[in-house]
């Protein structure tokens, strides 16, 4: 966790998201923010509207009504491609990576956005297009050496176990350099070694890179331990917003969330 | 006179300046530093530890896998005169901390963050630590620690202390000697603290040189640089030999890339323990089961012609010209292409060592054409007391004595040698160091052993371990086993005959490999115990053990160790049961107690016998076998060459 983060930094800032689906409100009046460097947290229940939060900021739906503030400016609507443009990649819950290619490959996708040659002289791999790819190549390499996948640089994503996709498909979210990187559930399904070095790779990422997180995480233990902020959604309201101690002893938090009773 | 390890730095820097002297594969391409830049490396580092505070008999810890600031380091500290001292990177802290105390380390050369929190860990309990340096920053940029130092740093510190101080550096190397101490190896120790193991130059070097010699080493040979750089074998091939010879370490990627990195390589001198040749092996042979039927049958004959004549033509022996044309088709097609993916198209020469290979795996690898040697050493001897010589190898010893090292057999079987890589002594450790070691220089191995006809040297067993039979023949339990679990149908084996007449032996078969056996056969079975029993599977053990009588017939000291009886064990040796220790090594007081009633009917001559046995299931419940156990007589042979 940074210690650097300054409280009226913000890098990013929702306020008053409402977005529906026909009768079903999945997100109701939602406000927060996420400062610049910091790792945040969104948890509640299945269904309370974390990944939907995602989606939207991702620019995957659109709210019906509310506003998104990005590095101080109002973002108008906008497709997935151009958000991502804009410094905000992800990570998917079912992961989404091209199961035939080869991690290198699969990383190097990452940097699509930052490529500029055209599809011919990609195709002749001549001039800058060639300059441009070991440019590409040389940050893959440094993702790779990072994240300590040298051995699977060339094995098909498709034939890797699980946690190892988990870990390629961070990989490619870090390759495009983002300013906001969103992890949907990075720790959903791992065994408790794969969270452990999946927390480490998250607080690395964070120290490193400086770069800001935003993360929906089931596991409270492991939220509450990496996390700098955390926002509490049941059913598409904000329940609590807050430091982790301050979640964790929410009453209302308790109820909805952990489902221990008290009187 | 060349006779410490940086004057040889100097030296290779003047005659091999841009040879390749050490690569490592860094963000996916290989990285190559010449003697020159390798020399300027070592220089700049050694001038900062200088500046750090570094002198003459203090100790450099060094921690991490084979990065080439880690061997730098070694070097750097031999320059001013301090000794490095090389801890395993996957010691835990415990066992670090009493290597830093015991060997009162002054600085910490450390890898990564991982290792930086390990010596962290431990720091306050060892008070002489007065600096860290690492070589990945990775995660240490923000840690508050002053006396932490990135290893850049610590050369930019000692180019400013070489400006200051211009001739410092090269009046400290002039200073070192042959008999200064080189580095102390702690041996990891599998009963008790770990012991320091003080070498000298001379020890290190003129071992490295007479056996860079006997294998014609020159500074054109690639060397893969993966084992623990605190294994005296490392510091040997990577360090000693690399320096004497002006040849290239290649450090790889990382521990799970070796087998990439050896491809791209190619290395042309290599050492692995068996397991490595074992596990390559095996990967060929359920890849062969995938492949396209042409595949399939090219291999197999192929593979006939190498069995046929492979290893005469490796040895340099008379091959009819036919088999010759035969074998050079098969290179191109088989042969060669195989060796390529393995990684081993270049090797001149490769070693083997740490315990006994298959004759299988041996003979193999050395039919594909691929030079590899047994060797047998200690850190004790900095590595070499014996090694097979090219077209004298042999899958069943290790060897003849290399240069300069003589070796001699106790009355007790007891191997002692004697030799110019002779350790100084443990560090610390008076007691342990005359144990090992007695007034004329002369060292215990603790293994049992024997000259054969040939010279050459068989390690039989633990010295501990050797028993005598009744009419005072060498009786060798360990070696008899190992060569009955070569057999893929026998999964542990007991021999008998400490004091007795003649020697039995229990057996388990492998239920596995006998289970499926039995399934191709049409043999019905519910059980081991059923399937134990059952005549076809004596029968089939049998013809094993008469195999192995054969073999050992033809040996001068262990003929009278053929097998008499043997019994196939009613139930599996089990760890819960206690007959085995966790790491699956036989527990004999154990089951000389247990089945005392079956050793007695070896010995009485009886045909069968009643026994009931405890059992401990998983789940830690108790029961009980019964049941009857034949017991048969096996064919024995006379010896080829009465023993003298």
């Amino acid at each position: 966790m940074q210690d650097t983060v300054k409280e009226d930094d913000i890098l990013l800032e929702v306020r008053n998201i409402s977005l529906s689906f026909g009768g079903v409100k999945a997100l109701e009046n939602i406000s927060f923010d996420i400062r610049k460097g910091e790792v945040r947290a969104i948890i509640g229940p299945n269904g309370a509207g974390k990944s939907s939060m995602l989606n939207v900021i991702n620019g995957f739906y659109h709210p019906q009504e509310g506003e998104i503030w990005f590095d101080g400016k109002l973002r108008h609507h906008m497709k997935p491609h151009q958000v991502a443009k804009l410094g905000i990649a992800r990570t998917f819950q079912n992961i989404a990576l091209f199961k035939g290619m080869s991690t290198l490959d699969n990383l190097m996708t990452g940097r699509y956005i930052k490529m500029h040659a055209n599809l011919f002289s990609q195709m002749a791999w001549i001039g800058p297009a060639q300059r441009e790819e070991i440019e590409h190549r040389q940050k893959v390499e440094e993702i790779i050496d990072f994240l300590k996948i040298q051995s699977i640089r060339k094995t098909p994503v498709g034939k890797l176990p699980y946690g190892m996709q988990k870990r390629v498909e961070l990989g490619r979210a870090l390759a495009a350099e983002s300013k906001l990187l969103l992890l949907d559930e990075p720790m959903a399904g791992m065994n408790l070694e794969e969270k452990e070095d999946m927390c480490r790779f998250v607080l690395d990422v964070n120290e490193q890179f400086g770069t800001t997180i935003a993360l929906i995480e089931h596991d409270m233990g492991v939220v509450m331990d990496i996390s700098n902020r955390v926002v509490v959604l049941d059913y598409g309201k904000k329940l609590a917003d807050g430091s982790p101690d301050e979640v964790r002893n929410n009453e209302e938090v308790i109820d909805a969330y952990l489902g221990v009773s008290h009187d | 006179m060349n006779d410490t390890f940086p004057k040889l730095l100097l030296r290779n820097a003047r005659q091999f300046a841009d040879r390749p002297a050490i690569r490592e594969k860094d963000l996916g391409i290989w990285q190559t530093w010449s003697w020159q830049e390798m020399h300027d490396e070592v220089l700049d580092f050694a001038n900062g530890l200088a500046s750090l505070g570094l002198k003459r008999g203090d100790k450099l810890a060094i921690i991490g896998t084979n990065r080439p600031r880690l061997y730098w380091g070694i070097c750097a500290a031999q320059c001013l005169g301090a000794i490095p001292v090389p801890v395993y990177a996957d010691s835990v802290a415990e066992e670090l901390r009493y290597v830093l105390d015991h060997a009162e380390a002054s600085i910490v050369l450390a890898e990564d963050q991982e290792q930086v929190d390990k010596v962290l860990e431990v720091k306050q309990d060892v008070g002489h630590v007065t600096g860290i340096i690492y070589d990945d920053t990775r995660g240490l940029k923000d840690y508050p620690e002053s006396f932490l130092h990135d290893f850049a740093e610590v050369q930019v510190r000692g180019r400013k202390h070489a400006k200051e101080h211009p001739d410092f550096l090269q009046q400290e190397i002039e200073k070192g000697q042959g008999s200064d101490i080189a580095i102390i190896l702690y041996t990891s120790g599998t009963t008790g603290k770990p012991k320091g193991v003080v070498l000298t130059h001379d020890n290190v070097l003129i071992t490295s040189l007479n056996s860079a010699k006997e294998d014609r080493l020159t500074e054109k040979e690639d060397m893969l640089s993966y084992l623990p750089l605190a294994w005296v074998g490392d510091h040997i091939f990577s360090y000693g030999q690399a320096y004497v010879t002006g040849m290239c370490s290649n450090c790889p990627e990382s521990q799970a890339t070796v087998h990439w990195d050896i491809r791209e390589i190619g290395p042309t001198y290599y050492f692995a323990p068996p397991r490595v040749f074992e596990q390559l092996l095996t990967n060929v042979m359920i890849r062969m089961e995938d492949a396209s039927r042409l595949k399939q049958r090219l291999f197999h004959h192929f593979m006939e012609v190498a069995k046929r004549c492979g290893t005469d033509i490796l040895d340099g022996n008379h091959v009819p010209l036919m088999d010759r044309i035969a074998y050079k088709i098969g290179d191109l097609l088989v042969y060669a292409p195989l060796k390529n993916t393995m990684g081993f198209s270049r090797i001149r020469v490769a070693y083997t060592a740490g315990e006994a290979i298959g004759p299988e795996i041996f003979d193999f690898f050395r039919s594909l054409g691929v030079n590899i040697k047994q060797l047998y050493g200690q850190t004790e001897a900095a590595v070499f007391i014996t090694a097979q010589p090219d077209g004298e190898v042999y899958a069943d010893t290790v060897g003849k004595p290399s240069p300069e090292v003589e070796v001699k057999i106790t009355d007790d079987g007891e191997v002692i040698y004697k030799s110019p890589g002779v350790f100084q002594c443990y560090y610390k450790n008076d007691e342990a160091t005359r144990e090992a070691k007695n007034e004329e220089g002369w060292v215990m191995t603790g293994d049992a052993g024997y000259f054969d006809d040939k010279g050459h040297l068989k390690i039989i067993d633990r010295a501990k371990d050797v028993g005598k039979l009744k009419n005072g023949a060498l009786f060798a339990p360990k070696y008899i086993e190992n060569k009955l679990k070569f057999f893929p149908e026998i999964k542990e084996a007991v021999a008998l005959g400490r004091d007795m007449d003649y020697v039995s032996l229990i057996v388990n078969i492998d239920l596995d490999a006998v289970g499926n056996w039995a399934e191709r056969n049409n043999i019905a079975y519910s059980s081991y115990q059923e399937l134990a029993a059952h005549s076809r599977i004596y029968a089939m053990i049998k013809a094993n053990i008469e195999q192995v009588n054969r073999d050992l017939s033809e040996d001068s000291v262990l003929s009278d160790c053929q097998i008499h009886r043997f019994l196939i064990l009613h139930k599996e040796l089990d760890a819960d049961d206690g007959e085995l220790t966790r790491t699956r090594k036989v527990r004999r007081r154990i089951i000389a107690e247990k089945y005392d009633v079956l050793i007695n009917a070896f010995y009485s001559g009886a045909t069968q016998c009643q026994i009931s046995t405890e059992v401990t299931f998983e789940d830690g419940k108790k029961g009980t076998i019964d049941g009857d156990i034949r017991i048969e007589d096996t064919e024995t042979y006379e010896p080829l060459k009465a023993a003298s």
